[in-house]
């Protein structure tokens, strides 16, 4: 489960629309797993921060997040007692589904939440997933005032 | 040469937690090669199968990519800030 306050829903949107006609993308920094231990501890996040970033393959069917960036990010959110727990990026023509190319450039990133934008139909939709070992599992998005 | 090591999240359940560690040696691939002997869990994060590093993780030294320096044979000084990253990417 990954909790995204709407402000920040809102700044995920912007962004999406603001990177066309190419894929955008973005990271989340927050606190992983706030609701405590149990059978699904490290399953859920509170996203406490978008973090824009540029799609360093200004593509409209590929999205990377450059490593200067991205260190950049994990500095930042670290001096702010956060961490990264998730990465969003936009689909600009089609559904907010893992690709394969989503899939398999996930191997190493089991820990985290991504949220996919679909800017396909007039009005934009997101999904979140777990991506691990090559199986996706979808999770709920659950959207607070703050 | 004594430098730090910046490790990612994803990869730190294998280090103890701890998001920094100091490592020693005169290459990047030699400090890659002394992580994995401290912390056999991050081998398959950080090897390819062929020995070299994997095709999804950068390696910075003082911020700066390795694929422009040297790569894994990029000489490191005392000090040195090193920072293991994972590539992130995908495509719709």
């Amino acid at each position: 489960m990954l909790r995204l306050t709407h402000d920040l829903w809102l700044e995920l949107v912007a962004h999406a629309y603001d990177g066309l006609p190419d894929e955008a993308c973005g990271l989340l920094g927050g606190r992983p797993d706030p609701f405590g231990s149990g059978p699904n501890a490290g399953m859920h996040a509170t996203v406490e921060r978008f973090v824009p970033t540029a799609n360093a393959d200004h593509s409209a069917r590929t999205y990377s997040i450059d490593g200067s960036e991205l260190l950049r990010a994990e500095r930042q959110l670290e001096a702010d007692g956060l961490e990264l727990v998730g990465v969003v990026h936009s689909h600009t023509h089609t559904e907010a589904y893992p690709s394969p190319t989503d899939i398999s450039r996930a191997e190493l990133l089991a820990d985290w939440h991504f949220v996919i934008v679909s800017l396909k139909a007039p009005e934009a939709s997101a999904r979140s997933y777990r991506i691990i070992d090559g199986s996706v599992d979808e999770e709920p998005i659950i959207l607070v005032d703050r | 040469m004594p430098v730090s090591v910046r490790i990612p999240t994803v990869m730190r359940a294998y280090a103890g937690g701890v998001s920094k560690v100091e490592a020693t040696g005169s290459t990047v691939g030699e400090v890659v090669d002394e992580l994995v002997d401290r912390y056999p869990g991050m081998a398959t994060h950080l090897r390819a199968p062929d020995g070299g590093l994997h095709k999804f993780v950068n390696v910075y030294v003082n911020d700066e990519d390795i694929r422009y320096l040297g790569k894994l044979d990029t000489s490191l000084a005392d000090g040195d800030e090193i920072a293991i990253l994972p590539a992130v990417a995908g495509g719709a």
